[in-house]
């Protein structure tokens, strides 16, 4: 984990430097032109980019492990910290949101899939869920945002109040969703077709408590293991859908200050990113130690 | 000389021997269970008719799409398609924001989805399957070596990696070539190539101990050649798979992208970067927002199509 964050905060320092152009270009107005040259040297003085750039490397990656990213180049007496604060909240209610109608949706709806395999309800699923799956978000968002909130008018097109969150999220869960029934779908079956099974089954057990006891709950164990990655990945799907509804999260902020030349904001989130998805990955493997007895033994 | 030639001969004949009797009917076979898959039909249809508008779209283009219409001719911006209200058939499906035929545009855009998709898919086949066999074939620490790099590669997030090489790198020389398509050819090549690394090198392990194998190097085949025409010709059906899966993620990381306004350079037209510039009109013009969203849609469908269809009939023992 440690090594794949020193790789991300390496690359975009690099990349961050490699860029032509001046951070203070869209502060003072003057894109395109040329800063006053001593206006330009206090600021950098300010921010200590006047500096050889190794030690402007090696300094911030001494202050990122104290969790001090810097202050923000365009929010006058801003922290990275503050700014991904002021932002965070909104991406996360939105990501766990999204997670709760991913497994509320997709759970049911594969066991239902998987209980009546290969009639009608499992074929219309199927189909249901691989376009789902296949559509990108922000897609399903536009198309989301013109009919309800366009059209209707149930929903506010801005981003305004609790009702704001709603559209964002059934977004970014229905995908997730659509993997999750395909996911629980596919386990299931497999599960039915294990030895317990057709114990329970002999020795008389009613169908529905065989379902509910010997089979959802085996099959469960691949959905389990994915809610870690799934959650960091909801966040930082995040992103793109924050841009179609007008969401003020990190994902907005993060693309603001692309383009404002926010090097340390843009640095801070990255990480950030890095951070949650590389912490998912890290995930699955302990939720599958846990659900699954016979892996943790092997290890 | 005349030894070696006689030598090389013997190879040929040896591996004619090895090879005959071997996978003919595979292909055949797959075809035959692709065609009965109707989605994957539908889907290969039109994916077919978007590649004949990629190759021909600017012959059928009825203005150029780059152009911003001035002096003489004077053309409404926002103007809408022939069957809405105020619509002009001259521009059958309207104009954009300055007053560009969206029909050339959305023509043009076919151009850029398909080639976007296709060269990276390309491009990270050849440098995984090179990297992949390799890795297997050398095995021990030289394997341990390569696959440390591909899982470190894995664990950086290309979505973060692609936006900021897009913000740092666009206004640079590479990033104007092509209209900036080259520098999205690079990001989608350094981050795509690792899983076709790990599907080769997988392949590699499962075959190298395979009889034919042995048979071939018993014989006197030089590596290269073991690798590749014993080795890669029975990993293709995995890799055509995985290559009909690549395609619509690149198609869908560019439009991405350029929805975000950090993709294709303006003026060139690409379907995200026009749902990007329509994007403000949405709540009193959404037709040009649905216009380019759907025909995302319906690409990413019909490969997802011909993806799932390929899979199952090129490994008919996977799935259901």
């Amino acid at each position: 984990m440690i090594p794949v964050l020193w790789l991300v905060a390496t690359v975009t320092f690099i990349l961050m430097h490699l860029a032509p152009g001046s951070p203070w270009d869209a502060r003072s107005g003057a894109q395109g032109r040329d800063l006053d040259a001593s206006l330009e040297a206090s600021f950098n003085r300010q921010y200590g980019l006047d500096k050889p750039l190794i030690v402007q490397y090696f300094t911030y990656l001494k202050n990122a492990v104290t969790f001090d990213f810097g202050e923000s180049f365009v929010k006058v007496n801003k922290s990275v910290v503050d700014v991904i604060g002021d932002g965070f909240p909104y991406s996360a209610t939105i990501g766990v949101l999204a997670l709760a109608i991913a497994l509320g949706i997709g759970i049911p709806v594969g066991v239902l899939a998987a209980s009546r395999h290969n009639t009608m309800v499992d074929y219309v699923s199927l189909f249901v869920t691989t376009i789902s799956y296949t559509l990108p978000d922000f897609v399903i968002g536009i198309f989301l945002l013109i009919i309800f909130a366009v059209q209707f008018g149930w929903f506010p097109v801005l981003f305004t109040d609790w009702r704001s969150y709603i559209l964002p999220a059934l977004a970014l869960g229905t995908g997730s969703a659509a993997y999750i029934a395909r996911l629980t779908r596919s386990s299931v079956l497999e599960a039915s077709r294990m030895e317990h099974v057709t114990t329970a089954r002999a020795k008389g057990l009613r169908s529905r408590s065989v379902m509910a006891r010997h089979i959802v709950r085996n099959g469960m164990i691949p959905v389990i293991t994915i809610i870690g990655p799934a959650l960091a990945g909801l966040i930082t799907g995040t992103i793109i859908i924050e841009s179609v509804f007008a969401v003020p999260g990190m994902g907005r902020l993060f693309i603001d200050a692309i383009n404002s030349r926010d090097y340390p904001v843009i640095m801070g989130i990255t990480l950030f990113y890095a951070f949650l998805i590389t912490l998912g990955n890290l995930l699955v493997d302990i939720m599958y130690g846990l659900a699954d007895p016979r892996i943790r033994e092997s290890q | 000389m005349g030894q070696a030639l006689a030598h090389a001969e013997n190879i040929d004949q040896a591996e004619r021997i090895l090879e005959s009797g071997k996978t003919r009917g595979l292909w055949s076979d797959a075809w035959r269970r692709l065609k009965r898959n109707k989605a994957a039909v539908v889907g290969l249809i039109y994916i077919g008719f978007m590649t004949l508008i990629a190759i021909f779209g600017p012959l059928l283009a009825p203005h150029d799409p780059n152009n911003i219409p001035m002096g003489d001719v004077w053309v409404p911006a926002n103007l809408p398609p022939f069957w809405m209200e105020g619509g002009n058939p001259d521009f059958p499906l309207g104009t954009d924001s300055l007053a560009r035929d969206n029909l050339s545009r959305y023509l043009y855009g076919a151009r850029v989805s398909m080639v976007v998709g296709i060269v990276p898919t390309i491009v990270t086949m050849l440098i995984g399957t090179a990297w992949g066999m390799i890795s297997g074939w050398l095995g021990g620490r030289w394997d341990d070596l390569m696959m440390r790099i591909v899982d470190v590669v894995y664990a950086f997030p290309s979505l973060l990696l692609f936006i900021i090489m897009q913000a740092s790198l666009r206004d640079t020389q590479v990033g104007r070539m092509l209209g900036g398509l080259m520098l999205l050819f690079i990001a989608f090549a350094i981050t795509g190539w690792n899983g076709t690394a790990r599907l080769m090198r997988g392949q590699v392990l499962a075959i190298r101990e395979k009889e034919y194998i042995e048979a071939a190097t018993a014989i006197g085949v030089p590596t290269r050649r073991i690798l590749l025409r014993h080795l890669f010709p029975n990993a293709m059906a995995p890799l055509i798979v995985s290559a009909s899966f690549s395609i619509p993620g690149y198609i869908l990381s560019e439009s991405s992208l350029s929805f975000l306004g950090l993709g294709i350079r303006p003026p060139n037209p690409s379907w995200g970067s026009m749902v990007f510039q329509a994007f403000p009109t949405i709540t009193y013009q959404p037709i040009f927002v649905i216009m380019p969203t759907t025909l995302i849609a319906l690409i990413m469908i019909a490969f997802a199509f011909v993806g799932d269809g390929l899979r199952d009939a090129l490994d008919p023992q996977s799935g259901k």
